[in-house]
């Protein structure tokens, strides 16, 4: 694998992913809630839909930085961002309206989603996948980044 | 207690996010980055995070609610309707300029906080953008 796909981590990828999976189980077992966290962020931050409990909501958010923390300590967490704050504000801007028109992102369709067999989350999922691949070919092509 | 399981829920999110690679948008674009050095670790945590889940929903659907006591609030699976494809498409063009998607921009906030302000705060604006957007109609 690593000589093929050189950096990639299949292994602590499917570990890390594990763990995120039973935080999605633990928010649909334990609060009858789907583990969506561009819904959850809308919500804590005042500006969701529905009328999902706030503290819920901002629990939830609160915890994601504590837990990123707690792998950081222990081990290193290698981050490198895109260097142009134009980069960066174009992007939030598309993933903060794109995630609330479409009703979700990664985390809503791409694993509760897709694991629930939703044909909307299966859609979803293909579109920004889609989108994705196609956005970073047109910059390589572009010469950006 | 809802909120303290709401916590551990997020928490162990968090972990699994900076454990697996996903917090790094060096590591998301190099996954979205098919003509370059591919990186297909995205498609193992998927496939990590896909295995609990599926039998979260077969639990599920024995239950008559949560075990908070609380209905279950879902989504519906059915309806594909316009702005479910273009919020995707939208989403996934920002996805892919800048790497990073609501979970591992808010994980980064203990991992890369200065790094991730613009992204975050832009992406509150696009979140408050659509709210205005319905608002208005």
């Amino acid at each position: 694998m690593n000589t093929l796909f050189p950096g990639a981590m299949p292994g602590m990828g499917f570990l890390g992913g594990l763990l995120i999976g039973l935080a999605g189980a633990i928010m649909l077992l334990g609060l009858g809630r789907i583990a969506g966290v561009s819904g959850l962020a809308a919500r804590a931050v005042g500006i969701g839909s529905g009328t999902d409990s706030r503290a819920v909501a901002l629990a939830f958010i609160t915890g994601l930085p504590l837990g990123a923390a707690l792998v950081a300590s222990l081990r290193p967490v290698a981050i490198t961002f895109p260097s142009s704050l134009a980069v960066l504000v174009i992007g939030g801007l598309l993933v903060g309206f794109g995630t609330r028109l479409g009703s979700g992102c990664t985390s809503g369709h791409g694993v509760c989603g897709l694991s629930r067999l939703s044909p909307r989350s299966m859609a979803a999922t293909a579109l920004f996948m889609a989108a994705g691949f196609a956005t970073v070919a047109a910059m390589r092509a572009l010469g950006w980044g | 207690m809802r909120a303290l399981i709401a916590l551990l829920a997020g928490t162990i999110f968090g972990a699994g996010l900076a454990l697996s690679g996903m917090a790094d948008p060096a590591r998301i674009h190099a996954f979205l980055d098919l003509f370059g050095t591919w990186d297909p670790t995205l498609a193992f945590v998927i496939a990590g995070a896909i295995t609990p889940m599926v039998f979260a929903w077969l639990i599920q659907r024995r239950l008559p609610r949560a075990l908070s006591g609380d209905a279950f609030a879902l989504p519906g699976t059915r309806r594909i309707d316009a702005p479910l494809a273009v919020g995707a498409l939208l989403f996934g063009i920002g996805w892919g300029i800048a790497g990073l998607c609501p979970g591992p921009a808010i994980a980064n906030l203990a991992l890369a906080p200065f790094a991730v302000l613009p992204f975050l705060a832009a992406m509150i604006a696009g979140m408050l953008l659509h709210r205005l957007r319905a608002a208005g109609r």
